[in-house]
């Protein structure tokens, strides 16, 4: 089973999972690890904002829209307005066309609907321009 | 004949999750889920379903909370409960119990009380089926586990 995922064994992408979600935030830990990715997980908007202000920094940034204390529209305009550079996909259970696009426009470079899966994963690092090797 | 023990029951867990598959109630989400299961989580899958369980129960819980109380009107906390079970349900690849949940999830965003109540009683029914067939199918992997030591004994 394990072969059949392709692999980033060498890769020095980093990411972080913005969830507040305890079962996503465990597959999302996951499939960034098997994919080589090293990777930070917090619960909602404001402790990604929080571990941006501490100094760290990642690739990529993995958000979910709705969370407690801060959602990650309001999370996302915040990064950008901090200057904050890193690729961000959104990853949300909301399909509304109005919904997405509202979320595109407050700064996601991606998005993709969950549940998300390797393949899905992969997508949006193709689309993000990160270099995956099988 | 102990692998014929270790067969026997490889067979049983095929037969189950196929009827799983078959009924609904899973997807192919959860063939994601173990697809992640490996020698560095060697129980991913038992870890992530056992967490889903403690956080739907939390959720459901508190639905019912809500709802059973006279004077409740708080919809959007249903809502904002039942995102979080579509979401998880999703992630595993629980789709009867994300149907439901969806399904419920519209009852309440027309602030639909009788629709909300029939909405938990049927989210209550799908959990606890789900979770009934999962315990069977952990106590078979466990049992293919030990007869599969039994044969390689360390």
């Amino acid at each position: 089973m394990a072969g059949e995922v392709p692999s980033l064994a060498e890769s020095k992408l980093t990411a972080l999972v913005v969830d507040d979600n305890l079962v996503n935030q465990s597959m999302h830990h996951k499939l960034l690890d098997r994919l080589g990715i090293k990777n930070d997980v917090v619960c909602n908007g404001q402790e990604a904002v929080d571990v941006h202000c501490s100094g760290r920094n990642y690739d990529l940034i993995l958000m979910d829209m709705d969370m407690p204390v801060m959602n990650g529209i309001q999370a996302t305009k915040k990064l950008r307005e901090m200057g904050i550079e890193s690729k961000i996909a959104g990853v949300t259970t909301r399909s509304k066309e109005e919904e997405k696009k509202e979320f595109m426009e407050a700064g996601l470079n991606d998005f993709q609907e969950k549940p998300l899966t390797i393949s899905k994963l992969v997508s949006i690092l193709h689309n993000l321009d990160f270099y995956v090797q099988t | 004949m102990l692998g014929f023990g270790v067969d026997r029951l490889q067979a049983d867990i095929n037969r189950l999750l196929t009827s799983l598959f078959h009924q609904g109630v899973l997807d192919e989400q959860f063939l994601q889920l173990q697809q992640l299961q490996d020698e560095t989580s060697p129980t991913f899958v038992y870890d992530v379903i056992n967490i889903y369980f403690d956080e739907s129960e939390k959720l459901l819980r508190s639905l019912r909370l809500l709802l059973m109380d006279r004077e409740f009107s708080d919809y959007k906390k249903i809502g904002l409960h039942l995102n979080q079970l579509v979401g998880s349900s999703s992630s595993i690849g629980a789709r009867r119990v994300r149907n439901v949940c969806v399904a419920f999830r519209s009852a309440s965003e027309l602030n639909n009380r009788p629709g909300c109540l029939r909405g938990l009683e049927i989210v209550e029914h799908e959990y606890h089926y789900l979770k009934n067939m999962m315990h069977e199918l952990f106590q078979l992997e466990q049992q293919r586990l030990l007869a599969a030591g039994v044969r390689y004994p360390m």
